[in-house]
């Protein structure tokens, strides 16, 4: 392993230096509610600093040498040369949605108008709405990430000026999913900084699907933030597939705040990449409340796929269950950290977790970090891990039965990665997710299809 | 439901039945730590100069370490300087038979229910028994000295087999390992040393027995045992302290060497003075213990009862270094009251066929808190590794914690490893189900406690497991059982 020196400090002035060269910029048309947090934030994140192994939540993944290159940043909307909308058409079949695309972390300007969306539902820039509509923003906004301690999150909200808004009034049902596509398009290394706002209200359901995506080879560094609101008896889904360069380094940090009766369902599929690091947290602050995450990352070369979670049972009667499974190849390297906590009265809770993780060679590593806490004894509350490889046993009866070997492999693997994909509850995306699976596991998917086109 | 509330209030609301102080007269030093206390120790102790510089090197290393502040515990910060380092019963013993030992001391191991005397013959046990860091009793070294093995204390093995200290000393828990085992690197004052030759097989138990009786010390002991090749010990280690109000800091250091084929089974009960009811006073028990499987083929077993410290944190770790090697982590940690353990072990596979099993049994009563920590690391040369771990909790009553921190790093893709925790309650149908048979509310948990904590007692070995079933009603029962 070599690793070059990082001078911990040096990177993390040269953020907050930049924050502060660039404070007019980042004022300017931004709203007010952005642009309120932005000095205590940007002093949240000196105090941290970028985090590197001693930091415990990032133990596995160092981010001093990501952040230590160089990059531009992007704090203007900045014209794109060609139409997005031409360019990339994500085509999985008979997937219906609503689709908006964002650009480097903002809104395409060129997007096209969300037509037969239900009344009183709003969706598009966060910078726009910002401004227009203040009143369905400033509740929600920073509420939870705002408590993070993560210096990342803290140095998202210091830089945001857009990303993707979301807001479902209370008793409407988008049955359409919503499709948000995150491409990121350069000609050279630029950091970008992405915030997302997702409130449902009362009794509402709908379902957003992240696609991460890149149209060129370049570094980047993307810091994303979404938060999501989720409200009473409301039912949400929101999928996150990434699929980016070996240059990209994504941190992706979502926060779900869950009110009573609500169900939530999340999972991230990670195909290909070349940093990831993935927090999650979900706060669990009205009873009867459930949470299903789902996670899943095929690795190779070096990649390095690090998925975080914290699950909070802060109420009684809650349910989660969260499912992560890798499959690493070749170099890379996997983390997985779950984390689930069950405050004090938060009775007759059950909380499970599972973490599977399959290595195909030795230089291939995986790391895996379950956590338990756990301060009320009405419970039941388990994790299991395993590392392992592929059952030498089912190998065998399949082998038995004249499949070849590869073959065998290549349907256990899939059966592997199926259990977790057969939690989505959006059919189209299913079948598209097993489909680009097993393209993965073949070798033949470099990218999302119409992706590679740039 | 309320009846079931008050039973749990009685059962954990136990009372600690060590807390007697011996009176007898102490040779002590000023509290506070420099170079110069170091000497004075050294120096009492007569020791050569390679301990010596020993020690300095390690206060040196020391004062530039901080105090870890990584562990799921509350507490309030150290002074170092306000603890005295080294306390010795005055009367040094060298004793011949026991008719010579000081009264006030025999009294005190007759109090510990240590079987010092010719009760010995018959549990078979040879103690070597160290109060206040002082080692002040060897029994049975000539029944050992025949087969070559070497059971003595600290001090004197320094004296007498010098080069086996120095060879092997630090060899598994190196000086800057962490704080506390660079403090008690500089600050040690006694312990035990063991070494079992080639292809002996020790007839009987070996124990140490601990006790903290000063007020205002610490104490701070170092084990050593080597297990030369093909060799096999079973080592057992007992610790209890009188009730004082202040905290009293525990901070020892055990070494396990294991050669080729060698076998060591280590076993802890560990009884410290918890601290009262609202979480005054208590030993603060920071040790480091750790074996080397160096040889191939050889086998390291941990298994420890913790129920006593008001502060328990410590990781009993195997290094599986030679090829096929075994290590083993069996605990029970019991926390009632105002206690808090943060618990686990470290099994590092580095060898081809490694194989390392943890079952940790955590029960929380009170207010308490119980963590689990654990790491298992696959070396990528480790092939074939295999490990399984097991951590359950039980939490008696809504105002404690338990909690689980295990860490998994693989870096082989022929290693199995396998993590599983729970965390439950006594069910109530399981209490319902015992009541229904004419089974008491009471008798009921004590047994489900028991049954719980079985397969990890089952291993220790059997003068120990009726001790360690003693202290688990003690701890948590109470009036049940």
């Amino acid at each position: 392993m070599t690793q070059t020196v990082v001078n911990k400090i040096a990177v993390s002035e040269k953020y907050t230096s930049l924050f502060q060269v660039n404070r007019e910029l980042l004022d300017e048309g931004s709203s007010p509610l952005l642009n309120r947090m932005r000095d205590v934030a940007i002093k949240r994140f000196e105090k941290v600093g970028v985090p590197g192994f001693k930091n415990e939540d990032y133990k596995y993944t160092n981010l001093e040498r990501v952040f230590d290159k160089e990059y531009r940043p992007v704090f203007q909307y900045e014209k794109v040369d060609v139409d997005l909308n031409e360019v990339f058409r994500c085509d999985v079949p008979q997937l219906n949605t609503f689709t908006v695309l964002l650009i480097n972390g903002w809104f395409y300007a060129r997007n096209q108008q969300l037509s037969g969306l239900p009344d009183g539902v709003v969706a598009g820039s966060l910078a726009q709405l910002a401004n227009e509509r203040p009143e369905l923003v400033q509740d929600y906004l920073n509420r939870q990430a705002g408590l993070s301690d993560d210096p990342l999150v803290a140095l998202n909200t210091a830089f945001a000026k857009d990303g993707f808004f979301l807001y479902v009034p209370d008793h409407v049902v988008i049955e359409k999913p919503i499709q948000v596509i995150n491409l990121m398009r350069s000609e050279d290394a630029v950091f970008a900084t992405q915030r997302n706002l997702i409130i449902i209200g009362k009794n509402s359901q709908a379902k957003v699907i992240f696609c991460d995506h890149t149209l060129s080879a370049c570094d980047f560094l993307v810091n994303n933030v979404t938060e999501v609101f989720v409200g009473r008896d409301a039912v949400v889904d929101v999928y996150t597939i990434q699929s980016q360069s070996n240059n990209a380094n994504t941190v992706n940090s979502s926060f779900f705040k869950q009110a009573e009766n609500s169900n939530l369902l999340t999972g991230t599929a990670t195909l290909h990449g070349g940093l990831i690091r993935n927090n999650l947290k979900v706060s669990m602050d009205g009873e009867h409340a459930e949470a299903k995450v789902l996670g899943m990352s095929f690795t190779d070369k070096r990649q390095h796929v690090d998925n975080f979670t914290n699950i909070e049972h802060n109420k009684a009667h809650c349910l989660s269950n969260q499912l992560y499974k890798n499959v690493l190849d070749e170099d890379s390297v996997g983390a997985f950290t779950g984390r689930i906590h069950v405050a004090r009265d938060a009775q007759k809770t059950n909380a499970f977790q599972r973490n599977n993780n399959v290595l195909l060679t030795d230089s291939a590593k995986m790391n895996t970090k379950p956590q338990l806490i756990i301060d009320a004894d009405d419970v039941k509350c388990s994790h299991g891990a395993t590392v392992g490889q592929i059952d030498e046993e089912a190998l065998f009866y399949l082998r038995a039965r004249g499949i070849n070997e590869p073959d065998a492999r290549l349907m256990l693997m899939n059966a592997f990665a199926h259990e977790v994909i057969q939690e989505i509850r959006v059919e189209p995306l299913r079948d598209r997710i097993d489909e680009l699976v097993d393209k993965r596991l073949r070798g033949e998917l470099a990218r999302c299809h119409s992706c590679d086109r740039s | 439901m309320e009846e079931q509330d008050k039973i749990l209030e009685e059962v954990t609301s136990g009372e600690y039945k060590f807390g007697f102080v011996s009176d007898f007269e102490m040779d002590t030093i000023p509290k506070g730590l420099n170079e110069d206390v170091i000497r004075i120790i050294s120096e009492k102790k007569g020791e050569p100069d390679f301990m010596l510089q020993f020690r300095l090197d390690a206060f040196r290393k020391w004062q530039k370490m901080k105090m870890p502040d990584w562990a799921y515990l509350k507490m309030a910060p150290i002074d170092f300087q306000e603890i005295i380092y080294y306390a010795a019963p005055k009367t040094k013993p060298q004793y011949e038979s026991l008719d010579e030992v000081d009264p006030e001391l025999l009294e005190t191991f007759n109090k510990l229910g240590i079987p010092l005397e010719e009760q010995k013959m018959l549990a078979g046990v040879a103690v070597d028994a160290v109060i206040d860091s002082v080692s002040v009793k060897t029994t049975f070294k000539e029944t050992l000295a025949e087969k070559g093995i070497i059971f003595c204390s600290f001090s004197e093995a320094v004296k007498e087999h010098p080069d086996l200290v120095q060879k092997y000393l630090g060899m598994s828990v190196p000086v800057t390992d962490n704080f506390f085992a660079a403090l008690n690197s500089a600050v040690f004052s006694d312990g035990s040393f063991c070494y079992i030759p080639k292809g002996v097989r020790c007839p009987m138990e070996l124990s140490t027995y601990f006790r903290i009786n000063a007020a205002g010390t610490g104490q701070f002991e170092r084990t050593l045992i080597i297990a030369d090749d093909d060799s096999y010990v079973s080592y057992l280690e007992g610790c209890t302290a009188p009730m004082r109000d202040e905290n009293q800091l525990h901070a020892a250091v055990v070494e396990i060497i294991a050669l080729e084929r060698a076998e060591v089974k280590y076993s802890t009960v560990q009884n410290w003075y918890p601290g009262d009811k609202n979480g005054k006073g208590g030993v603060y028990n920071f040790v480091t213990k750790r074996g080397v499987c160096r040889g191939e083929s050889s086998k390291i077993s941990w298994t420890q009862v913790e129920t006593g410290s008001a502060i328990t944190w410590k990781y009993p770790s195997c290094i599986l270094l030679g090829d096929n090697s075994v290590g083993e982590f069996n605990s029970v940690a019991v926390t009632n009251n105002h206690q808090q353990a943060d618990t686990g072990t470290k099994m590092i596979h580095i060898g081809k066929n490694t194989k390392s099993t943890i079952v940790s049994k955590g029960i929380s009563a009170g207010k308490s808190d119980n963590a689990y920590r654990g790491l298992v690391k696959v070396m990528p040369g480790a092939t074939n590794a295999r490990n399984f771990s097991q951590c359950d909790s039980l939490l008696l009553g809504s105002t404690c914690g338990a909690h689980t921190f295990p860490y998994i790093e693989v870096g082989n893709k022929t290693a199995v490893v396998e993590h599983e925790a729970t965390t439950s309650k006594i069910g109530e149908d399981q209490i319902f189900y015992c009541n229904q048979r004419g089974i008491s509310t009471e008798d009921a948990i004590g047994m489900i406690v028991n049954g719980y904590a079985k397969e990890v007692l089952n291993k220790l070995p059997m003068e120990f497991a009726v001790e360690a079933q003693k202290l688990l009603q003690i701890s948590l029962e109470g009036s049940v059982g």
